[in-house]
């Protein structure tokens, strides 16, 4: 699809405010003026496009990417699902790019000094597009929890982080994904920072055993989904496009 | 879709979450500490066949009680010298530096907290329908630890007064003092061009944000 048109407004009611006390860091980083409105210009529709020879093979396979002498701990997982718009449209050709701590909770960050080991197999990053069905895929290790000072026994449940793209500038999302039954979620004060229950709860992917390999590799499955383009019914495109 | 009769159906959006302190890992995993993906993206975005005035762009963000960040991740998105964004929805009749991209990708620094985007200086884009064109600026998005949805901003050239005075984006911000938020003074240092734009995530300097 050739985006041309606008966005349709956030959804602001969906994600977290700026300033939420039970996410502490928030308090100082939040900012206190509305934020202000701005229809779309061209600096809004358009977006970085990325290609597909700027990524290496191993890129989506965070069992391989990082491998010195072996395998990285832990339970190899696929995750997998699509990355649509508002409309339903898929993105095609997004980037999708993913990090998370190794199975004992460890980022391999000299900021992390958490007593879990560095996996020495594990770098933890990958990156891929999503195909001309908004489809994406990696393999990688289930992470393991971790706590941060928060409050003073705070625990993060098992996550992966998110960054996409999508077709315009407007559209950049990062996020967190969990998974479904971890004890820990209804717990956690970053999934708190959201106040529609039902828009939290859709950071949860489901396991998919219809994706798992048998004897080999358990799958979960995460879509996204991406402000989408106003149709333009009785009116005229964006100057310039 | 498939449209339901009697339906308005709409897909809601995945809600933003913070980055958190190791967004370094999976963005900038150089800095983070390690090597791993031969290709990475950086903020030095200009190479040398790019058209236009080389320019640095640097900066810090400082929090509600003016310290310092160290573990922000800063993007930015720009057109051109010509104007022209590298993307099909940009159809204006300008020319195209195919190995420019626009789009930068960087951290503060763990010790200063300056980031700092080597790019060109971009040309003045056209505005929304019946608008007047738009002055240069630099599109930028935040992210990090604490910052819970990724925050929306414009830098604008200190030196660009009178395309400035005439932006139609600065000109909706009621207080003109809240535009001077968005301007970069302009300096230079040992030749190279310098553009210092500081950013106030809180209090009275609060950098202007925008909702787009």
């Amino acid at each position: 699809m050739t985006p041309e048109a606008e966005f349709h407004q956030h959804d602001r009611d969906l994600h977290p405010p700026a300033y939420t006390p039970v996410y502490k860091t928030s308090v100082l980083r939040s900012p206190r003026i509305p934020l202000w409105s701005l229809q779309n210009s061209l600096s809004e529709v358009t977006g970085p496009i990325f290609s597909p020879d700027e990524l290496g093979r191993l890129d989506n396979d965070l069992i391989l990417n990082y491998a010195k002498q072996g395998e990285p701990i832990g339970e190899q997982t696929i995750i997998h699902g699509y990355v649509l718009d508002g409309n339903g449209q898929p993105v095609s050709n997004t980037l999708v790019e993913v990090w998370q701590a190794n199975a004992g909770g460890r980022y391999r960050h000299r900021n992390d000094t958490y007593i879990a080991p560095i996996d020495p197999n594990f770098g933890g990053c990958g990156r891929m597009l999503t195909d001309e069905r908004g489809y994406y895929f990696f393999r990688t290790i289930k992470p393991g929890a971790y706590p941060f000072r928060n409050r003073i026994n705070s625990w993060r449940p098992a996550h992966i982080h998110f960054s996409v793209f999508g077709t315009g500038f407007a559209q950049r999302l990062i996020t967190q994904m969990y998974f479904e039954g971890d004890p820990l979620i209804p717990h956690d004060s970053i999934i708190a920072t959201i106040p529609d229950k039902s828009a939290a709860d859709r950071l949860t992917a489901k396991l998919d055993l219809s994706a798992s390999r048998p004897l080999e590799c358990l799958a979960y499955r995460f879509d996204i989904v991406l402000r989408g383009r106003r149709q333009t019914l009785f009116e005229n495109k964006l100057q310039g496009s | 879709m498939i449209p339901t009769p009697f339906e308005l159906s709409y897909l809601p959006e995945t809600p933003s979450q913070t980055a958190g302190p190791y967004v370094h890992i999976g963005l900038i995993p150089n800095q983070a500490g390690f090597e791993i993906f031969q290709n990475n993206f950086s903020g030095d975005i200009a190479g040398p066949d790019v058209a236009g005035q080389r320019i640095v762009i640097e900066g810090r963000i400082f929090d509600g009680v003016g310290h310092v960040t160290k573990d922000v991740l800063v993007e930015t998105w720009q057109a051109n010298a010509a104007g022209r964004y590298n993307h099909p929805a940009d159809k204006q009749h300008r020319s195209l530096d195919r190995g420019f991209r626009g789009w930068a990708r960087t951290g503060t620094d763990f010790d200063t907290g300056l980031y700092t985007i080597r790019t060109i200086k971009p040309g003045s884009v056209v505005g929304r329908k019946g608008r007047k064109a738009m002055a240069p600026h630099v599109n930028f998005w935040l992210a990090s630890r604490g910052i819970n949805i990724g925050l929306a901003t414009r830098m604008y050239f200190g030196d660009e007064e009178a395309a400035n005075s005439q932006d139609p984006v600065l000109n909706i911000i009621e207080q003109p003092q809240r535009r001077r938020t968005l301007i970069a003074p302009r300096s230079e240092r040992d030749g190279t061009i310098v553009y210092t734009f500081d950013i106030y995530l809180q209090g009275d300097r609060e950098t202007v944000f925008f909702d787009a």
